[in-house]
């Protein structure tokens, strides 16, 4: 800067003509269409919008009628299960699972199987009991910085409650500090329920999808989320 | 800055790793000239499918013209420089329409209509001035359905500057009965907060794997070894984790052959040839489609992954990409993606799908050490406890023939002192 202290130019003698003029534009116009009348979907058609669904994707079902006994025995064993990750009891999680139990974390939601396309995480208890032998062993390198997890789960429906199996969904957040950073981890678990011998629920399969699954990852994953 | 003095036979000056400036000129002399892989032709079937691609510091777009050819355009109108494409991938239509001002493209760039056009006559900026038009890339190629581009409109062609390193494209489409592969459509996509280079010297080097990720090979091998006493055998894909806690002896016996430009490819030690019943069936596919002669020879290549440098790994065997993009002196995305082989059987897919998923899934069991590895180099290099680094590992024991260096051990670090060699080229302005 100059520290020049000249007048700010005038704007000309036309100044004051100009701005008294009242100019009243939009509405009907005669003649062929241009502007944003012209700049139509089928000019320019966008194959996907963000507000619009990339696939159909289903719209929640209502709570089945079930008893509220039921319900809160369910409601409980999403919360133990959330808990368990929590605290790093990695094998009384595992053990929530059913001998033929299965996580799932697809890429997209859109996805129905895991066998013909990647997934995030597909894991059975042998590949859980590999995760789980990993972060505990001494050189686990990357557990070495703090690294705390905090799961809500809400939202918890009962969509199907039949002899054999209990179909929930639910929602989640889980944020992960790791060294000194939070990362936050959000979406929707489905969880396919049954009973053992002696009653107590477990996992068949727990699906979880990521809101954020195909926003890039800063560093990874690495325990169930 | 002289790139010659910081590069020495045997060691590099750490700020190849952190300096601004440094990572600045390798955008300009390395990323911008040299061909850089944009995608799969099947990522862009018809005609207005687009991918946002990034090239250097420049941000591209691929996109599928009506013709069937295929353009890489700067993602920028001309007019006032907004960005045409808001997504990483869609379909554009028939044109490109700015959001702006709606000017308006055509798919390989040209400028279709500018609205209000009569208030540029007399202006330099008519339709007929080809500054009217997007700015494309100077060079685009692809090499069997792999599209590459260029910023530089001189230079070696695509299969030059690819050399010997092309065998990573015709390893993995030549696993397929009819030689091609299509993409899957879902990208994985992952950030290290750290220079790229640590990526490319990672990838052959062999010393590492039983140190870094000796936790979870060794939490596998135990699975694995409880399966095959129960049952007598172990799925393959157990074997893939148990792998990478071998000795430091076997891997010492893993060569890596080191071409010129910094290209590399690590040899093969997974044992990917089992005798079971659906590699015999697609083995018979594959000899019904090339005889056994060629069939041999495309499943007898000993290949764990091939080394595009500066940014491309690509593990053909089981048909996985992954390309490195630059953000920063340390911040690098990395772009994973995984192919089908048209033609083969499922089985052969799936079992691709298993290392793709445990070893390159974002929940990855293996790259989660590696990581962690480079944040840490990276802190280290930023800090005043040395100056430099060192690949004096094997260094005088390397076999060099015709220009290409054969590790006469795996562990060997000619692979790093071969990619600088190959840095320090091109930062000297040598594209050649």
């Amino acid at each position: 800067m100059s520290g020049d202290t000249k007048a700010i130019p005038s704007a000309g003698a036309d100044m004051g003509r100009l701005l008294a003029q009242d100019v009243v534009i939009g509405g009907e116009t005669s003649g062929p269409a241009t502007g944003a009348q012209r700049i139509e979907p089928s000019h320019s058609p966008r194959a996907t919008l963000a507000g619009q669904p990339t696939h159909l994707r289903e719209a929640p079902k209502p709570e089945a009628l079930t008893s509220p006994d039921l319900h809160r025995e369910v409601e409980q064993f999403l919360y133990v299960q959330a808990e368990l990750l929590d605290a790093k009891h990695w094998q009384a999680w595992i053990d929530l699972f059913a001998a033929d139990g299965v996580y799932w974390m697809p890429v997209a939601p859109e996805q129905t199987e895991w066998e013909s396309s990647p997934s995030i995480f597909i894991e059975d208890k042998l590949m859980m009991e590999i995760r789980k032998g990993r972060v505990s062993h001494p050189n686990a390198w990357s557990q070495a910085p703090q690294w705390e997890t905090s799961h809500l789960v809400s939202h918890v429906a009962i969509e199907s409650a039949g002899a054999d199996q209990i179909v929930v969904r639910s929602r989640f957040h889980m944020m992960e500090l790791r060294r000194d950073v939070i990362r936050h981890f959000g979406g929707r678990y489905s969880h396919t329920l049954v009973r053992d011998a002696a009653g107590a629920l477990k996992i068949r399969l727990q699906r979880v999808d990521l809101f954020n699954s195909q926003a890039s990852f800063d560093y990874v994953l690495q325990i169930w989320v | 800055m002289d790139p010659s003095a910081l590069i020495q036979p045997d060691r590099v000056h750490k700020s190849v790793y952190t300096d601004p400036q440094i990572f600045a000129s390798e955008m300009e002399n390395i990323f911008e000239k040299v061909w850089v892989y944009c995608g799969h032709a099947s990522q862009i079937p018809n005609p207005g499918d687009y991918y946002a691609v990034t090239i250097g510091r420049q941000p591209m777009m691929m996109v599928r013209a009506g013709d069937g050819s295929v353009h890489v355009l700067h993602n920028r109108c001309p007019h006032r420089g907004v960005q045409l494409v808001g997504n990483l991938k869609g379909n554009t239509g028939g044109a490109f329409v700015c959001s702006y001002h709606a000017w308006s493209f055509h798919l390989d760039g040209k400028v279709r209509a500018i609205p209000l056009a009569r208030g540029y006559e007399g202006t330099a900026m008519n339709k007929s001035n080809p500054d009217c038009n997007v700015k494309h890339a100077a060079r685009v190629d692809s090499y069997r359905g792999f599209i590459f581009a260029s910023l530089a409109a001189d230079g070696p062609t695509l299969l030059e500057f690819l050399g010997d390193a092309r065998i990573a494209f015709d390893d993995m489409c030549d696993r397929s009965p009819v030689g091609e592969v299509e993409v899957v459509p879902y990208c994985h996509r992952m950030v290290q907060q750290s220079n790229w280079k640590f990526f490319m010297e990672n990838q052959l080097d062999a010393l590492h794997p039983s140190v870094t990720h000796q936790s979870t090979g060794i939490a596998a091998g135990r699975v694995e070894k409880r399966i095959k006493e129960e049952k007598g055998s172990a799925p393959l894909h157990y074997h893939y984790l148990s792998t990478f806690a071998s000795s430091f002896e076997q891997w010492d016996g893993v060569q890596t052959i080191n071409f010129p430009r910094g290209h590399g490819i690590l040899k093969a030690y997974m044992g990917l040839r089992p005798q079971d019943p659906d590699t015999l069936e697609y083995e018979g596919v594959l000899k019904k489609a090339y005889g056994e002669a060629k069939t041999e020879e495309y499943l007898s290549r000993s290949i764990h992954h091939v080394l595009v440098y500066p940014y491309l790994s690509v593990q053909s065997p089981l048909q996985q990409l992954r390309c490195l993009r630059p953000i920063s002196p340390d911040k690098t995305l990395s772009e994973i993606w995984h192919f089908r082989l048209k033609g083969a059987p499922e089985a052969i897919y799936r079992r691709s799908l298993w290392y793709f998923n445990l070893v390159n899934s974002p929940a990855t069991m293996i790259n989660a050490d590696d990581l962690e590895n480079w944040t840490k180099a990276q802190w280290g290099l930023q800090s005043d406890g040395g100056d430099w680094v060192s690949f004096h590992r094997n260094y005088g024991d390397d076999r060099i023939e015709n220009g290409v260096a054969y590790s006469n051990h795996g562990t060997s670090e000619v692979v790093m002192r071969s990619q600088f060699q190959a840095w320090s080229k091109y930062m000297q302005g040598d594209a050649a």
